[in-house]
Formats: structure tokens, C-alpha cells, sequence
């Protein structure tokens, strides 16, 4: 357990103190909720009715930023090397840096996504779903985002092919999260979406360790 | 019979005959598919352009055959390390790209005149293009990697990363929204299609079928030369 916890806290920091942390993705997400308004339809009658899925998708986007580095610093540095050899399995270290992701990345995004949806005009009333399902979601987005970071480990080019690779799979989530906070602001029963997205980051939380830690493999090999 | 294939000798013999003879087979039904086919009545609804139906529910027929079979070659390439799944996935992954590549095209096409649009955000067609974004991403992430042997285990992890979540995307997709016709041809109770309209589409399926086989061992049997070439190639730079 100690293993386990120096770890957590060592990824914790790094991604902390990655290249200004939280801040960056939060910086993005807001300037890309800045742009939508301007390229579109400033009645607050329209702005309204797309509020929630505009602040939804930038979080998907946004939570592509910082893969790049998640694994990429460790690998170059022989630090991956060594956390394979350590105690614990490669499966665990790549779930723990999935789980610093999401603290670092989509815990402040789940924060900053209700008053980017308030501010495009969405009732209030929404904002503790949509912090809820920002987090859950943000959880399965760290987690497929991770796989992406580790395929794209071996090819040395990451950034945008992590983003062309990692895009796709994000479909359910995005669909998922986005029914639930749409039918919560339509009066409708939003509790489906929500399980279904719960369920979805927890099977990609229970998997994609797996496939991170087969890729990363790869990459040493 | 797939693990007497499964040797590299016993496939390129296998195919120098197969793969010519599925291709005549293809190019025999797809036309007498395409005769039946455009002399099939017209529909009472859709006029003439049902005929597009054709050409276009084979490919998507295919495309999602073509998945399948990417996820079955990464497999057994990335469980049992055999060169030769390898080469078959990395062949496979252009075609299926191009049959939905197809289907999207002739399904708009398709949509323009029935629906009066040519694209919807309906579940089914929005699951072949993000099928379609997939074989994209995974032939980026291939060619993006210098080592051949690396870039065949991540395309591997990928391929089976997509297997598990493509059946959650349409389903995810279908549960957001539906406006497409619903299964019509392989449902309890029969086809609600009319027989003078299946047969020509069974023939035009089996068709695509054979081509897709011909052309899936020639692309293979490609990889199979350029890989030999190119050991060739370093053996030579060494000598």
C-alpha cells in the first residue's frame, strides 16, 4: 500500500505541477467557451438551448490537452522503466497516473464546466448535476485519454494523433453525459444517462489499465 | 482450416488461387446482382432510387464485417505474435475504411432524394462514421510508428480497445436517437422486404462478400512481398 500511495502522491505533484497543472486545461476551456458564442448566435433564447452540450463537448476537448505528457516525461527519462521493475504491477502505475489525471484535470474542469454552462445560459439549477456527471465523465475521458497517451508512446509524435486516436472512443461518454444534463434543463427524467455514464467510467476505469499497461510495454520494448 | 492458413507457405499458395477466383466470383455476381437489381420493378414509394440500396447495404454490410475481422486478425497478433494476423490486420484496415467509405457516400446519396437531406444526425449513421473515425485512427497510429513490430502490437491494443467500445457506441448512439429504418431484412418473423427486391440484394451481398475476400488476400499477400522485400533490403545493407 505504501508503494501505492508514494506513487499516487509522486504523480499527484508532477501533474500538479505539469507545465502550469490545472490552469492550462482550465484556460483552454474557457477560452474555447469564449469562441463558441462568438462564432454563433448570441440570442440568449439560442445560446440557452445549447448551453449544456457546448460546456459538455469543451470538456472532452479540453481533457485531451495534457495526455500528451502523462506518459511521455517517464518514458523519456527511463522513469517508466523503473516503475515497471518496482513493486507494483505496470497495471496499477497506470491506473494511478490516469487517476492523477483526472485529479488534477477533470476534477478543476468539473468545477469550471457549471459556471461556463450558467454563463452561456443554462438555469442554475443544473449546476450540481453537471458538476457530478463532469467528474464521472471526466473519470472515463483520463482513462480512454491514457490508452490514447500510451499507444501513441511508440510513435514519438503524440499530440495530435493521441487526439485522433482518442476522439472516437469518447462517443458514449460524451452521449451519455449529454443526455443527462439535456434532460435535467428539459424537465425530463435524467437518471438513465446519468447510471449509463457511471457505468461506462467505471468499466473504463476497470479495463483500460490493461490496455495502458499493454501499450506501454509495447513502447519499452 | 484457419490454422492450416495460419501458416505463412500454406496461405501464399492458398491465395495465388483463391484470391483470383473469389475476384471472378465477385465480378460475376455484383453483375448479375446489378442486372436483377436495375430490372427489379420500381418502388412504390421510392421510385428508381432504390435501386441505390444496392450498392450501398452491402457496404455497410461489409464495413462492419471488415471491423470485425480487424478486431480477429489483432487477436491473434497481439495473443499469439503471428506475423502473418499482422500483416492480414494491417490490410484490412484501408478496405474497411474505404467499404465505409462507401456506405456513408452512397447512404447520403441515398438520403438527399428520400429524406431531403444529405445527412442526418441519426444513430445508424452516425455509428458508421464514428466505425469509419476509428479505422481512421487506427491507420494513423500505424503509420505514425517506425517500427514495424511496435506498430503492429499498438494498432493491436487499438483495434481491440474499439472492438470492446464499438458495440457500446451504437449502442449508445441508437439509445440518443433513431430515424433510420429499422433492421428490415434479418428480423424475427421474415423480411419486410419483398423477394423480387432480396434476391438481387443476397446476390449483391455475397458479391461484396467475394470481393472483399479477393481483395483482403491480395492486400495481404502485398504485405506479405513488402515485408520479405524489405528484409531482403537490410539483409543486402548488411552483407
Amino acid at each position: 500500500m505504501s508503494a501505492f500511495s508514494t506513487l499516487f502522491r509522486r504523480e499527484l505533484a508532477l501533474a500538479w505541477g505539469r507545465g502550469g497543472g490545472p490552469l492550462l486545461a482550465i484556460g483552454f476551456y474557457a477560452g474555447a467557451v469564449t469562441l463558441l458564442p462568438l462564432s454563433a448566435n448570441i440570442d440568449p433564447a439560442h445560446l440557452a438551448a445549447v448551453s449544456v452540450g457546448l460546456s459538455w463537448v469543451c470538456l472532452a476537448l479540453a481533457s485531451l490537452l495534457s495526455l500528451e505528457r502523462l506518459f511521455e516525461r517517464d518514458f523519456e527519462d527511463g522513469g517508466l522503466d523503473l516503475l515497471a521493475l518496482g513493486p507494483l504491477p505496470l497495471e496499477v502505475t497506470c491506473l494511478v497516473k490516469a487517476l492523477a489525471q483526472w485529479l488534477t484535470a477533470g476534477a478543476p474542469l468539473a468545477v469550471a464546466a457549471p459556471v461556463a454552462a450558467i454563463a452561456l445560459g443554462a438555469p442554475a439549477a443544473v449546476a450540481p448535476l453537471l458538476f457530478a456527471a463532469a467528474a464521472l465523465g471526466g473519470l472515463a475521458f483520463s482513462c480512454l485519454g491514457g490508452t490514447g497517451a500510451a499507444l501513441a508512446l511508440a510513435s514519438r509524435r503524440g499530440g495530435l494523433l493521441i487526439a485522433v486516436i482518442v476522439l472516437p472512443l469518447l462517443v458514449p461518454p460524451v452521449i451519455f453525459g449529454g443526455a443527462a444534463v439535456d434532460a435535467f434543463v428539459a424537465g425530463l427524467p435524467w437518471a438513465p444517462g446519468f447510471a449509463f455514464l457511471a457505468a461506462y467510467a467505471a468499466g473504463a476505469l476497470a479495463l483500460t489499465p490493461f490496455a495502458m499497461a499493454g501499450a506501454c510495454r509495447n513502447a519499452q520494448s | 482450416m484457419i490454422n492450416a492458413l495460419a501458416n505463412p507457405h500454406r496461405f501464399m499458395a492458398f491465395s495465388r488461387w483463391a484470391a483470383p477466383i473469389l475476384a471472378v466470383a465477385a465480378v460475376a455476381l455484383v453483375a448479375v446482382g446489378l442486372w436483377l437489381g436495375f430490372t427489379a420493378p420500381e418502388d412504390y414509394q421510392q421510385g428508381s432510387t432504390v435501386r441505390i440500396m444496392y450498392i450501398h447495404v452491402p457496404a455497410a454490410w461489409i464495413s462492419m464485417f471488415s471491423y470485425a475481422c480487424l478486431g480477429g486478425a489483432s487477436f491473434f497478433a497481439l495473443i499469439f505474435r503471428h506475423s502473418l494476423a499482422d500483416a492480414a490486420a494491417r490490410a484490412v484496415a484501408p478496405l474497411g475504411a474505404a467499404f465505409t467509405f462507401l456506405a456513408l457516400v452512397t447512404g447520403s446519396l441515398w438520403g438527399r432524394p428520400m429524406w431531403g437531406t444529405w445527412w442526418v444526425w441519426d444513430a445508424r449513421l452516425t455509428s458508421v462514421l464514428v466505425l469509419f473515425l476509428l479505422f481512421v485512427g487506427y491507420i494513423a497510429l500505424r503509420a505514425s510508428i517506425d517500427d514495424e513490430a511496435k506498430a503492429g502490437r499498438a494498432g493491436a491494443i487499438l483495434a481491440l480497445v474499439g472492438l470492446i467500445n464499438l458495440p457500446i457506441v451504437k449502442f449508445s448512439v441508437d439509445w440518443w436517437n433513431t430515424l433510420h429504418q429499422g433492421e428490415s431484412i434479418f428480423r424475427a418473423g421474415g423480411s419486410t422486404l419483398a423477394p423480387v427486391f432480396l434476391l438481387p440484394l443476397a446476390i449483391m451481398g455475397v458479391g461484396y462478400m467475394c470481393a472483399f475476400g479477393a481483395l483482403w488476400m491480395v492486400a495481404t499477400r502485398a504485405e506479405v512481398w513488402r515485408r520479405r522485400a524489405s528484409s531482403l533490403a537490410l539483409q543486402a545493407a548488411f552483407s
